[in-house]
């Protein structure tokens, strides 16, 4: 495949993407940093605390946006989006699972995963049966009347991987899914993006642990806002 | 099952357009529901200002009609009949009729009247009232107290006080007796202060014997200035041919019935002829008092509601910043500023909403309980309970404007990383 036609199929293309943060002293958590995430690949991005990765998953996230350089999501320019067209295309693109679950704690488990359908178009008769199959795939079908509080770490982070699988999200986007969980939860995670990876699904993990790097088929290292990847 | 997209092109389109009404109205009751005590906390402030509102209100309208009550009890109960008046070519009014003279017995007759009489002027001319009979030419002329002709049961009728002696009845109006009740005020003009001595005045030289004194006549006051003398020696002595008009005095509430049936009781064949004053459904009286009571509570309640609006909002304003990791959240599964906006305001409206209704509840139960212990009659208006309870969204929107505005300008990225 020629480099061309490589870029046409990318999922995720950056190109010289900086992203300063003014100062004084002004920080450069990206720098010029380029990127092609093809649909179907399972990458890591590894790196220390301050290299620049929570800014890497706010750009590929479109929750921030590059001080300089292009982002092409699913085809299109970013860059030309607005606000709006920023929270649409999250909504139909992107899945994310954060380190700290993020659920909503004062609803069940089953209205936590039907969140992002409210913002994705679905419709109201079809959001329970895609929740309930979505938790399903998590292995959760029985926690479903379940509040948060009352689940484990490891079962509150398989929560909220089914919230970013029911839209049918293009990319997901894993923001230290481990750093809350204890080793043997962790590989259950880890089995479970490896699981999905296998369906299909274009993940994003970013980490700071190697083992959990490791079990990426892709891996990049960053550091100083600068990538590198490992062969 | 879940399917995912391989493909690197934008996915087929779906409808999306941000959260549906349905959706937002679903997540606003979600987000009010779901804090049990934060929900209390935030909806005491608005019942107590709209419960607030409406007890001022309901008590100014229940201790307004308590003192109107008062005032009106004088008015209430008085009719009075008069002839018709018509304008003559020259301009002049003239009365279309005359009052028959056993007008009063005719009245009494009707169910609700509790006294009737006769009064009109007695036109002296050149003639004085003095209580000398020699007249004086030295002493400075004086202007003399009015002389008015009255059937038995006049004083009776419009509320006069006897301060000392006694009225004239129908059997002295009847015999033509020269008998005289002085007002207290033309009593003290004439020098006369009690009627054991059996005073007289000399009116146009004619004696008459002083038997009373009275005053407090609420419904004719400018009686106290006056010489009232029975109709029969008014005719005798004075040629007095036409009573002025009819007092009645009413039991309260039947004012509407003796005002349709006086004129016929008085001439079956015109009863058009005659002119009725008689008290109608709520006076001017109770509604300026209403007026000027409801002002100074309205103030009050307005206080208090004002105090439960800010109340709200900063509740709200505290929810915003609690939830700021919600808040990120929905912005990172795709919610729009203005669907954390809408979200915002709508649930301070739900709450509003919520506080206006309890809150109207409230106030009516207050109102109504202390009224029956006062053994008051409540009374409140039906537009001050729908008023106050559709006061309450109003409240809820002007109050989630700023916190909304603020929710909507919470960056995703600074969301989840405080969270």
């Amino acid at each position: 495949m020629s480099d061309a036609e490589e870029h046409d199929s990318a999922l995720v293309v950056l190109r010289d993407v900086t992203r300063s943060f003014p100062g004084p002293p002004e920080v450069q958590a990206l720098k010029a940093v380029n990127l092609r995430v093809m649909p179907g690949d399972y990458l890591s991005i590894v790196g220390p605390s301050g290299s620049g990765k929570s800014t890497m998953l706010n750009i590929l996230g479109l929750l921030d946006r590059p001080s300089v350089g292009e982002y092409q999501l699913a085809g299109a320019s970013t860059s030309e989006l607005d606000d709006d067209g920023r929270a649409r295309m999250r909504a139909l693109t992107i899945g994310f699972v954060f380190q700290a679950f993020h659920l909503m704690p004062h609803r069940t488990v089953l209205d936590n995963v039907q969140l992002p359908m409210l913002y994705s178009g679905v419709p109201f008769a079809e959001r329970e049966p895609k929740a309930r199959a979505a938790l399903d795939r998590v292995g959760l079908n029985h926690r479903l009347g379940f509040m948060p509080a009352k689940l484990s770490g490891g079962e509150r982070q398989r929560v909220a991987v089914a919230r970013a699988l029911v839209s049918g999200p293009q990319l997901l986007l894993a923001d230290e899914p481990t750093g809350n969980l204890d080793r043997a939860t962790s590989d259950q995670v880890m089995d479970l993006f490896e699981e999905l990876n296998g369906d299909g699904l274009t993940l994003v993990v970013i980490t700071h642990d190697s083992a959990v790097a490791r079990r990426a088929g892709r891996r990049v290292e960053i550091a100083d806002g600068r990538l590198r990847e490992h062969a | 099952m879940i399917r995912f997209r391989r493909g690197s092109g934008p996915r087929a389109r779906r409808d999306v357009r941000g959260l549906s009404t349905q959706d937002l109205i679903v997540e606003s009751i979600s987000g009010v529901g779901s804090r049990p005590g934060r929900l209390l906390i935030t909806l005491s402030g608005t019942v107590l200002g709209i419960a607030a509102l409406v007890v001022t209100v309901g008590f100014a309208q229940t201790a307004a009609h308590q003192i109107a009550r008062q005032f009106d009890a004088a008015a209430a109960t008085q009719v009075v009949v008069a002839p018709a008046k018509a304008r003559t070519a020259s301009g002049n009014s003239v009365a279309t009729t005359r009052l028959p003279w056993d007008s009063p017995e005719r009245v009494r007759r009707l169910v609700g009247v509790e006294d009737a009489g006769l009064v009109g002027p007695v036109d002296l001319g050149d003639l004085t009232i003095t209580a000398v009979p020699v007249n004086d030419p030295a002493t400075a002329s004086a202007t003399p107290p009015a002389l008015a002709a009255a059937s038995g049961g006049l004083l009776e009728a419009v509320g006069a006080r006897v301060v000392t002696g006694r009225t004239f009845d129908s059997g002295h109006d009847a015999r033509g007796d020269r008998v005289a009740v002085l007002g207290s005020r033309a009593a003290e003009r004439l020098g006369v202060t009690r009627v054991d001595s059996q005073p007289s005045i000399f009116i146009g030289g004619i004696a008459y014997a002083v038997i009373g004194i009275v005053d407090d006549m609420q419904r004719r006051a400018d009686l106290k200035d006056a010489v009232v003398i029975p109709d029969g020696a008014a005719r005798a002595d004075f040629g007095y041919s036409m009573p002025e008009e009819l007092q009645v005095r009413i039991a309260v509430g039947v004012g509407p019935q003796i005002a349709r049936q006086a004129p016929i009781a008085l001439d079956p064949n015109t009863p058009e002829s005659f002119e009725v004053v008689a008290p109608g459904g709520a006076s001017d009286l109770s509604t300026g008092v209403q007026t000027d009571v409801n002002l100074v509570f309205l103030l009050l309640g307005g206080i208090a509601l004002l105090a439960g609006g800010i109340g709200i909002a900063n509740v709200t304003l505290l929810s915003v910043m609690e939830r700021t990791g919600e808040i990120g959240l929905r912005r990172a599964l795709g919610a729009r500023r203005r669907d954390v906006a809408a979200q915002f305001m709508l649930e301070s409206v739900v709450l509003g909403a919520l506080g206006g209704l309890i809150g109207a509840s409230v106030g009516v139960f207050v109102v109504v309980g202390i009224s029956a212990l006062q053994q008051w009659t409540p009374v409140i208006d039906l537009w001050v309970v729908v008023g106050a309870a559709a006061l309450g969204p109003v409240v809820g929107l002007a109050a989630g404007a700023l916190p909304a505005r603020r929710a909507a300008r919470i960056e995703p990225v600074d969301a989840l990383r405080g969270s």
